[in-house]
């Protein structure tokens, strides 16, 4: 079998700060970091991997060459080889022409079982690339995958997490699915499988490489413009009614009625 | 140091376990029972830690001393105890063994030391010999195809949870009181005449056992003999020489945890009006703290770099770094206590456990003393 998994380096949120000025991430000095979602993409791959030893799991990124980084971590925590898609024509990407160049670089790769990718990036949260990809590979997907109940031939049975609760499934292969943290926890790496990701070779390809001209890359073949970003205002700190139930019920009702709510 | 970014990968690998892991739950649980969870050393052993440097034919990771000592730093940070579980194998029961392994002893007892499946505790220290392990009083008399060991040995890390021990005993009774005619043996716990002491209450490093060793004629078959015979003290002298590096790297690490709660407390605890860091005497003592530790870390680093180089200033540098680390991280300690007030006297203040479990970090594996002896006699008696 073989499972390829779209990965991407994104800013660790918890360390970002948000420039009040223009609204934007200030990314500087900020570590990169696997993607969340994206590790549990990675475990899925590595988990069927440990059920059928026979499987070769690929990692496809797009990104610059810092990305690298992130996908020796992915090899160390098993997989078996990486492409990392990076060029200038690349840069500025939106969803869509992420997703163009992403399916662009599976279609070299080729003969894929499935393909996994995290439901989405923490810095964008668009959640829109997976599903995009599949679109553009003509290949069905099921988004928010929670559980991987069963591989058979030629499908396979997922549940799909919805707000309260979750669908059952079956996909043929080759399908996307893209993971969300519930499916699983991420391994570690191991030392011995860092020592060995630095043995491998990553493998680099620009638009050439993956048969793709200069305007389905990158800014130019990107729709989406961002006209503004900001930081929603903090709410305000909540009020808090103190006394027996009957006056505060009394009170809360005065208020709201005061401010027009009820 | 400027780290390769494989390096950075070890230490990214021994963070997130030492963060996710490590808990404080769990950490309290260890210190009040006891006793070290089972299913954390079997994930410690997953991760590689157990073997950092053991060659992968025999179930190790083929890594370097720069990732060992990584990985002892970061988790260090977060427990002292942990370190010990994980130095153990890789260096006092690892190390012998790599050092004068046959084939076939690497094979049986190496493998199952660096996955984590048996433990091999390291017995040399004597009642009566400690610094002076040349005044080794075990016996080891053959007979047939077997030695008969006979004698006593204190202070074993892991001991009472071990399955096999290296340990040291003489063999030549005519060089008594020198460090001539000592011999290693690798002796199997469960063998008739072997038993333990009871655990010993210490001041910190709770949850590792450390007991005496009894050895009561105890018949070992000499494909267990490790080494040549009459051999001995120079393979535990050069496994004391690399294990070295394991406590200089366990002590940035402790102290680095020490140096983060000062600092953390130090922004946290107001008096006068104004957070302590604010006072210049808090402040500039963190600098100091923090300038220190730089250096004891460049020691380190230094002394792991040279080792992988594979360098004839290997030893001395590792007995700086060691003498060094182990002192400051004492100070540090001290001084994070210090900071904490009143608070740093109470147990559930991170550092209460810190300043008693790195108190024995001058003492075991090489006393400051004898640290400053090995680099004395590197300079003055060449």
């Amino acid at each position: 079998m073989k499972i390829i998994v779209c990965a991407k380096q994104v800013p660790d949120t918890n360390e970002v700060k948000i420039d009040p000025v223009k609204g934007t991430l200030i990314r500087d000095g900020v570590p990169s970091i696997l993607n969340p979602d994206d590790a549990n993409a990675l475990e899925a791959a590595l988990a069927l991997k440990d059920r059928y030893p026979d499987t070769t799991i690929s990692v496809v990124s797009m990104g610059p060459p810092q990305a690298n980084y992130m996908l020796r971590e992915c090899l160390a925590m098993g997989a078996d080889e990486a492409y990392l898609l990076s060029s200038r024509a690349f840069g500025g990407a939106d969803t869509c022409a992420t997703s163009t160049t992403i399916a662009a670089g599976i279609r070299k790769i080729a003969d894929y079982d499935i393909i996994f990718a995290g439901r989405q990036a923490i810095d964008g949260d668009t959640a829109q690339v997976g599903p995009q990809t599949a679109q553009r590979l003509g290949l069905p997907s099921v988004t928010y995958v929670q559980n991987i109940r069963e591989l058979k031939q030629g499908s396979v049975i997922v549940e799909r997490q919805l707000e309260d609760g979750y669908e059952v499934v079956e996909v043929q292969t080759p399908c996307v699915l893209t993971a969300v943290k519930e499916l699983n926890t991420p391994r570690y790496m191991s030392v011995e499988n860092i020592e060995e990701a630095y043995t491998k070779a990553i493998t680099t390809w620009n638009e050439v490489d993956v048969n793709l001209k200069p305007e389905d890359c990158g800014l130019k073949a990107s729709p989406t413009q961002i006209l503004r970003s900001f930081a929603p205002a903090p709410k305000g700190k909540g009020k808090l009614l103190a006394g027996s139930i009957a006056e505060v019920s009394a009170q809360l009702v005065a208020e709201l009625s005061e401010l027009h709510v009820i | 140091m400027i780290f390769s970014e494989k390096h950075d990968l070890i230490r990214k690998l021994a963070r997130d376990f030492a963060e996710k892991e490590l808990t404080k739950e769990i950490l309290d649980e260890i210190e009040e029972t006891h006793e070290y969870p089972r299913e954390l050393l079997a994930k410690m052993g997953k991760a590689g830690f157990f073997g950092v440097k053991t060659p992968k034919k025999y179930g190790g990771q083929g890594s370097d001393y720069i990732s060992y000592a990584i990985i002892l730093e970061e988790l260090g940070r977060v427990s002292a105890v942990t370190d010990i579980w994980v130095s153990a194998p890789n260096s006092l029961g690892g190390g012998p063994l790599m050092l004068a392994g046959t084939e076939a002893q690497l094979e049986k007892y190496l493998r199952p030391v660096a996955t984590g499946e048996g433990i091999m505790a390291f017995g040399l220290t004597e009642p009566e010999a400690g610094s002076d392990a040349g005044g080794t009083r075990s016996t080891a008399v053959k007979d047939g195809d077997y030695y008969v060991l006979n004698g006593r040995k204190t202070f074993i890390t892991t001991a009472p949870v071990a399955d096999w021990a290296i340990i040291y005993a003489r063999t030549d009774m005519t060089k008594v009181g020198t460090s001539r005619g000592i011999s290693a043996f690798i002796v199997d716990m469960k063998l008739p005449g072997v038993s333990c002491g009871k655990a010993e209450n210490k001041m910190g490093i709770i949850g590792c056992p450390t007991s005496d060793i009894i050895l009561e004629d105890v018949r070992v078959h000499k494909d267990d003999l490790l080494g040549e015979e009459n051999r001995g003290f120079q393979n535990a002298m050069k496994t004391l020489d690399i294990g070295r590096i394991g406590v200089a790297a366990m002590s940035i690490g402790v102290a680095q945890g020490a140096l983060d709660e000062a600092i953390k407390y130090s922004k946290e605890r107001k008096q006068f009006g104004q957070r302590i860091a604010d006072f210049q005497a808090i402040g500039f003592m963190i600098a100091d703290m923090a300038t220190k530790l730089q250096a004891a870390k460049e020691l380190v680093y230094r002394a792991a770099q040279l080792k992988d180089a594979n360098s004839s200033e290997a030893g001395v540098a590792a007995s700086m770094a060691k003498l060094y680390a182990t002192e400051i991280c004492n100070e540090i300690a001290g001084k994070a206590v210090q900071i904490h007030g009143g608070y740093g006297f109470i147990k559930e203040y991170k550092v209460e456990r810190i300043y008693r479990d790195c108190r024995v970090f001058t003492i075991f594996e090489g006393t400051s003393q004898v640290q400053q002896l090995v680099i004395s006699n590197a300079l003055l008696k060449k």
